[in-house]
C-alpha cells in the first residue's frame, strides 16, 4: 500500500519476463546462439529472411518450454500453434515474428512467493510460450547510418506471463528472483541478465483499495532486478500523482530511464501497432506426445520449494535459512555435500556466515568459492572432534580461503590444535589469578563483571588454543573454591 | 545446326533416345538451346542458361555412356523463375528481386539436377505467381504460342506458370516446373494444350521456392503428356525435412500406375460446376470426357461439393493474407532492389512502390486489410472456417468416388489485354482449379479438345489426398481416349 496525498493506493503489477532458451541453436534454425560473438556470424538464411526459406521448430527448445510449463506447475497444452506477428523492422528480416498467440504451449500455472514476514503469496502464471527474439540495431555505429546484428535473431525465447498479482515493486521483485531459481533448477535458462537471457515487461497500474483494475502502463524490457523494482516505484508514484490530481492515466508503452530513474512515454495506445496475428502457414500445430510429457514430468529434478520443505523436515533447518540455502541450486547442493553426516545447522551456519562473506568480499558464486564442500566439511569435523574451538576454526577458515588449503593442513603446519589438557590449562588459570590478584579479589567482593576478563587473559596466555568449555568450567571451579 | 527432329519427342521418347544412345545429350540439348532462342518473341524465359545446360548435358552424356544413367539424364527442362536457383539470377517476375541471385538451390531443382535434368533457363510468370494471365510480371507478358485460327491477336498462355506452359507447349522445353497456388500449373495447361499435374500439398518441397501462398504453394510438373508427368513427379517428389509442410511418405513409382485400365472407378461429376457460369461448348467437351472414361469402363456418378460457390471468395481472402505476410520480406534492407529515402519508413515506401507491380500491391492491400484488426474474425477467421468446409466436401465426396472429372477453366485462352482492367473477371478463371487447391488435393489437367475458335481446352481429374497414382492412372486414359495431337501454331523448330 501506497500512502498518497489524499490516502492509500494499491499497486497492481503484472509481468511479462522473456527468458533465452538455454539452447545451442536457435528456435527455427541450426543457427548457433553464442554470446558475444562478431556481429552477423551466426545467422542461417533462414533468419535472414532470404526467398523461400522455411522454418523448422527446434524440438530441443518445445523440450525445455515444457519443462518450464511443469516446473511453474501449469497446464501442458498437447496442442498449440505458432502465429506471425507481424511488423516492419530492420532487425526483423521476415517482417513477421513467429510467436504463439492465441494457443501457447503452456498455460496457467503457479509460484509461490516467499515474503519477508514470513507468509506465502501464490502467484498465478497466465501462459508460457515459445518465440524468436529479434535481431540488434546499433545506432551508434555511424553518424548516419544505422547497422543491424541479427545473431540475436530467431534465438528461441520463452515468454512468461504472470497474472496481476503483484502488489508492490518488492513482490515484483520476490518473483523475479523466484523465477529465475525455478528456470536455473530446470535448466531451462541461465537466468543472466546482464547478458539479455531473462528481460522483463512489467504492466503497471494504481488504484484504490478494493476497487477495479484502473488503466495500466507497459514498462519495456528492464534487464535486472533492481531496474524492475525502481521503476515499478517511479511509475507508481507518477501515476499516483495524475490520479490525485484527477487526471486520468492514459494506456502507454513506457522506457525506463536507467541513468535519471524514470519512466517516459513510448507510444500511445492509439499509435500501437496492429500485428495482424495469424497462424503461421509454414509450420504445422505443435503436437505433444502425452507419454513424452509424463517422461518429462518424471524427470523434473526437485524444485525450490520442495527443497525448502524437505530441508526444513531432513535437517530441522529453519524455513529462513532454508530458504537462503536454495534460492541457488548450487548452493542447496553445496549445502547437502557439507551437511550429510554432520550437524546440519553447523553446515548451515558456516555457509551462510563465514562462506558467503568471503564470497561477497570477492564477487564470486558458489560455484566459485575457494572453499570445498569437502574443505568445509573436514573443518566442521574438527570442531565436533574437539581439535578446533569456533574461534580458532574462524582463523582456519580465513586461511582456508587464503591459501585454499585442507584444514587439516592448516592446523597442523600452524600448530593451532586446541588444548585440552587440563593441567595445562589449569596452570594457565593459576598463572593469570596470580598475576591479577587485585582483580581476583575485586571478583571475590562481588565484581562478576570480571569473569570475562578472566577468560580473555588466559585464552591469550594460551595463544587461543585452549578449549573454551574446559577454560570455562576449571576457571569457575577455581573461582568458587 | 542442332537438329528440330528432337524437339518433337516426349519426355518418355527422348529418354529412351538417350538411352539407345540415337542422340547425345549434348545434341538434345543443343537443340533445345536453340528453340530457346528462336521462341523469344513469346517472352517465356526470363532467363535462358545454355552454357550451364550444355555442361550439365555433357555430366548427362558421361554418365550415359559409362550405363550408370540418372532416371532424367539429359533431359531439358525450364524451371519456373520462383525456383531459387544457385547462382542463377531468380526474379519471381518482380523488380523487388532486382539481381537477386540465390547461394542456394531449392530442393525440389536440386532433386531433378540428381535426377540427370538439365537446366534450359528460368521462365516467366505472373509477378509472385499472382496472376492467371502471364501479364504481370515485371520482364513484360508471355505470349501463348496459340493464336485463334484467322486471328493474329496474341493470346495470353495462362498463369500464373505461363512461361513453363509457353516454353513446353511450344517444344523449347520438354518439360517445366510450375507451382499451382489457384490453378497456376492447371490453367496455363490447358490453354496451352499440355499436361500440368497440381500434386498433393506437402508432397514436393516448398523450400527454396518463392513464397506466395505458403498453404496453398504447390510445385509441380508442366509436361506434353500424362507419362512424362509422371516421370516428373517421381523426381521432384519426396520428403523434405527443412519444409515442416512436407509430407514423411514414400514417393511411389508413378509411371507404374498408367496401367490403361481403370475399370469400375468410380469419377465424380460435381453438379456445382455447372452452376459457375459454365459455357456449353466447355460443358460439351466435359460431358465427353465422361463419355471416354465410361467408355474405357469407369462409372460416372453424380456427386455435390454444396460448397463450391464459396471457394473463390475463401481463397482470394487467404491467398492474398499469407500473401501480405509473405512479402514483407522483401523490404530493401538485405538484398533486392533499395530505393533510398530521407528516412526507415520512406525507404520502405518508396523500395516497395518501385519493387512491386500493381496486381502485387492490390493482393498486399487485400491481405493486409483482412488480417487486419476488427476484420480478422469476419474475413480471415470465416474463410479458414470455410476452407475446412470444403475440404469436407471433398471428403465426403471421395467416399462415393474414387476421383473427380471437372474442367480445368471455365474458358480457352484469351487475347492479351482483355481482362486486365477487371481483377475479378480475371479472379473467375480460377473457380474450377481453386476447390482443389484449397483442400490440397493432386489435380492433372489434361488436354481434352479444342473451343469452337480453336484453342486447346484442358479437362482435371482430382483425386484424394496423396493418391496421385489413381489421378494419373484416370487421366493416362483420359488422354488415350482425347488423342489430342493438335500443335500451336508457333512451335520451335518448325521453320527450319
Amino acid at each position: 500500500m501506497i500512502e498518497g496525498a489524499t490516502g492509500p493506493w494499491e499497486a497492481v503489477i503484472g509481468l511479462e519476463v522473456h527468458a533465452q532458451v538455454v539452447s545451442k541453436a536457435k528456435l527455427f534454425s541450426g543457427a548457433a546462439t553464442d554470446f558475444g560473438a562478431e556481429p552477423n556470424s551466426q545467422v542461417s538464411l533462414v533468419d535472414a529472411a532470404f526467398p523461400g526459406m522455411l522454418p523448422v521448430i527446434n524440438r530441443f527448445c518445445v523440450e525445455l518450454a515444457v519443462k518450464t510449463g511443469l516446473g511453474l506447475e501449469a497446464e501442458i497444452r498437447l496442442e498449440s500453434v505458432f502465429d506471425r506477428k507481424n511488423y516492419f523492422y530492420p532487425d526483423l528480416p521476415p517482417g513477421y515474428q513467429i510467436s504463439q498467440y492465441q494457443q501457447p504451449v503452456v498455460g496457467r500455472g503457479k509460484l509461490t512467493l516467499d515474503m519477508s514476514d514470513g507468509t506465502v503469496r501464490e502467484i498465478g502464471i497466465t501462459r508460457v510460450h515459445l518465440e524468436q527474439d529479434a535481431g540488434k540495431s546499433l545506432h551508434d555505429q555511424h553518424p548516419s547510418l544505422s547497422y543491424v546484428d541479427l545473431n540475436r535473431a530467431g534465438i528461441a525465447l520463452m515468454e512468461i506471463v504472470s497474472e496481476p498479482d503483484l502488489r508492490s515493486a518488492e513482490e515484483a521483485g520476490l518473483y523475479l528472483r523466484k523465477l529465475r531459481s525455478i528456470l536455473r533448477y530446470l535448466g531451462t535458462c541461465d537466468g543472466n541478465m546482464e547478458e539479455g537471457s531473462l528481460r522483463c515487461d512489467c504492466n503497471v497500474s494504481m488504484r484504490r483499495p478494493g476497487e477495479p483494475y484502473g488503466t495500466r502502463c507497459e514498462i519495456k524490457n528492464l534487464n535486472s532486478v533492481r531496474y524492475v523494482m525502481q521503476a515499478i516505484e517511479y511509475e507508481g508514484r507518477r501515476q499516483i500523482e495524475i490520479l490525485e490530481k484527477g487526471g486520468a492515466i492514459e494506456q502507454q508503452t513506457r522506457l525506463f530511464d536507467v541513468a535519471r530513474g524514470i519512466t517516459r512515454s513510448m507510444r500511445s495506445k492509439e499509435e500501437a501497432h496492429d500485428y495482424r496475428y495469424f497462424p503461421d502457414p509454414d509450420l504445422l500445430p505443435l503436437v505433444l506426445d502425452p507419454g513424452w510429457v509424463a517422461r518429462l514430468r518424471a524427470e523434473l529434478p526437485e524444485l525450490p520449494d520442495a527443497k525448502k520443505a524437505r530441508f526444513v523436515s531432513q535437517y530441522g533447518l529453519s524455513p529462513d535459512d532454508a530458504g537462503v540455502l536454495v534460492a541457488e541450486k548450487e548452493t542447496a547442493l553445496f549445502f547437502e555435500r557439507v551437511a550429510t553426516g554432520r550437524d546440519p545447522k553447523a553446515a548451515a551456519h558456516w555457509i551462510m556466515g563465514d562462506l558467503f562473506g568471503a564470497l561477497n568480499r570477492f564477487g564470486i558464486g558458489i560455484e566459485a568459492s575457494p572453499v570445498s564442500a569437502e574443505q568445509l566439511g573436514a573443518l566442521i569435523d574438527l570442531i565436533a572432534d574437539g581439535t578446533l574451538s569456533s574461534r580458532l576454526a574462524k582463523d582456519v577458515f580465513a586461511e582456508m580461503v587464503a591459501t585454499r588449503a585442507h584444514p587439516a593442513s592448516i592446523v597442523e603446519a600452524k600448530g593451532l590444535r586446541q588444548v585440552t589438557d587440563q593441567g595445562e590449562i589449569a596452570a594457565a588459570i593459576d598463572a593469570v589469578l596470580a598475576a591479577n590478584s587485585d582483580k581476583f579479589a575485586e571478583y571475590r567482593a562481588g565484581r562478576d563483571k570480571l569473569y570475562g576478563f578472566f577468560v580473555g587473559q588466559i585464552m591469550r596466555a594460551t595463544a587461543g588454543k585452549a578449549n573454551p568449555a574446559l577454560v570455562n568450567r576449571l576457571l569457575k571451579e577455581k573461582l568458587a573454591q | 545446326m542442332s537438329d528440330p527432329s528432337l524437339l518433337a519427342l516426349t519426355l518418355a521418347e527422348a529418354r529412351d533416345g538417350l538411352a539407345r544412345k540415337s542422340f547425345s545429350a549434348r545434341e538434345l540439348t543443343a537443340a533445345y538451346n536453340d528453340a530457346v532462342s528462336e521462341i523469344e518473341p513469346l517472352n517465356a524465359y526470363i532467363t535462358p542458361t545454355p552454357e550451364r545446360a550444355l555442361e550439365m548435358a555433357g555430366a548427362a552424356d558421361r554418365r550415359l555412356a559409362k550405363g550408370n544413367a540418372l532416371p532424367l539424364d539429359g533431359i531439358p527442362i525450364a524451371v519456373k523463375d520462383l525456383y531459387c536457383t544457385k547462382g542463377v539470377l531468380t526474379t519471381a517476375a518482380s523488380h523487388i528481386l532486382d539481381r537477386f541471385c540465390p547461394p542456394y538451390e531449392s530442393t525440389v531443382t536440386e532433386k531433378l539436377w540428381h535426377s540427370g535434368a538439365v537446366m534450359l533457363g528460368k521462365t516467366n510468370l505472373d509477378e509472385f505467381a499472382m496472376g492467371s494471365s502471364s501479364t504481370t510480371s515485371f520482364y513484360g507478358p508471355v505470349e501463348s504460342p496459340w493464336r485463334r485460327p484467322g486471328d493474329n491477336r496474341p493470346l495470353v498462355p495462362g498463369g500464373s506458370s505461363g512461361g513453363s506452359a509457353a516454353a513446353v507447349a511450344a517444344r523449347a522445353a520438354v518439360a517445366a516446373t510450375g507451382t499451382d497456388t489457384g490453378g497456376s500449373i492447371r490453367q496455363p495447361a490447358s490453354y496451352c494444350g499440355i499436361v500440368g499435374l497440381k500434386p498433393t500439398y506437402g508432397r514436393c518441397s516448398r523450400w527454396g521456392v518463392v513464397a506466395f501462398a505458403s498453404s496453398l504453394d504447390h510445385p509441380g510438373p508442366m509436361t506434353r503428356t500424362v507419362r512424362d508427368a509422371a516421370i516428373m513427379l517421381h523426381a521432384m517428389a519426396g520428403h523434405d525435412p527443412r519444409d515442416s509442410t512436407s509430407a514423411p511418405l514414400p514417393v511411389p513409382d508413378f509411371e507404374a500406375a498408367l496401367t490403361g485400365d481403370i475399370r469400375g472407378l468410380r469419377v465424380g461429376i460435381p453438379k456445382e460446376y455447372r452452376a459457375e457460369g459454365m459455357s456449353a461448348e466447355i460443358e460439351a467437351i466435359w460431358q465427353q470426357g465422361a463419355n471416354w472414361l465410361q467408355g474405357a469402363g469407369a462409372d460416372p456418378v453424380e456427386i455435390s461439393l454444396p460448397m463450391t460457390k464459396y471457394a473463390l471468395p475463401t481463397y482470394y481472402i487467404i491467398a492474398p493474407a499469407e500473401a501480405s505476410s509473405n512479402l514483407a520480406r522483401y523490404d530493401g534492407v538485405r538484398f533486392g532492389l533499395r530505393v533510398e529515402g530521407d528516412s526507415l519508413d520512406e525507404m520502405y515506401e518508396l523500395t516497395r512502390a518501385a519493387g512491386f507491380g500493381p496486381e502485387v500491391r492490390r493482393r498486399i492491400l487485400v491481405g493486409t486489410y483482412v488480417l487486419s484488426a476488427g476484420y480478422y474474425d469476419d474475413y480471415y477467421l470465416k474463410a479458414q472456417r470455410v476452407r475446412s468446409l470444403i475440404a469436407r466436401d471433398f471428403a465426403a465426396a471421395f467416399e462415393r468416388v474414387d476421383c473427380i472429372l471437372a474442367p480445368t477453366a471455365p474458358s480457352a485462352a484469351f487475347a492479351i489485354g482483355e481482362n486486365s482492367d477487371d481483377p475479378i473477371a480475371m479472379y473467375l478463371n480460377d473457380v474450377f482449379t481453386v476447390p482443389s487447391s484449397l483442400a490440397g488435393l493432386p489435380a492433372i489437367s489434361v488436354p481434352a479438345g479444342l473451343s469452337r475458335d480453336g484453342l486447346p481446352v484442358g479437362l482435371q481429374i482430382i483425386g484424394r489426398a496423396f493418391d496421385e497414382e489413381t489421378v494419373l492412372r484416370i487421366a493416362y486414359v483420359l488422354e488415350s481416349a482425347a488423342q489430342f495431337r493438335q500443335v500451336p501454331s508457333f512451335v520451335a523448330g518448325d521453320r527450319r
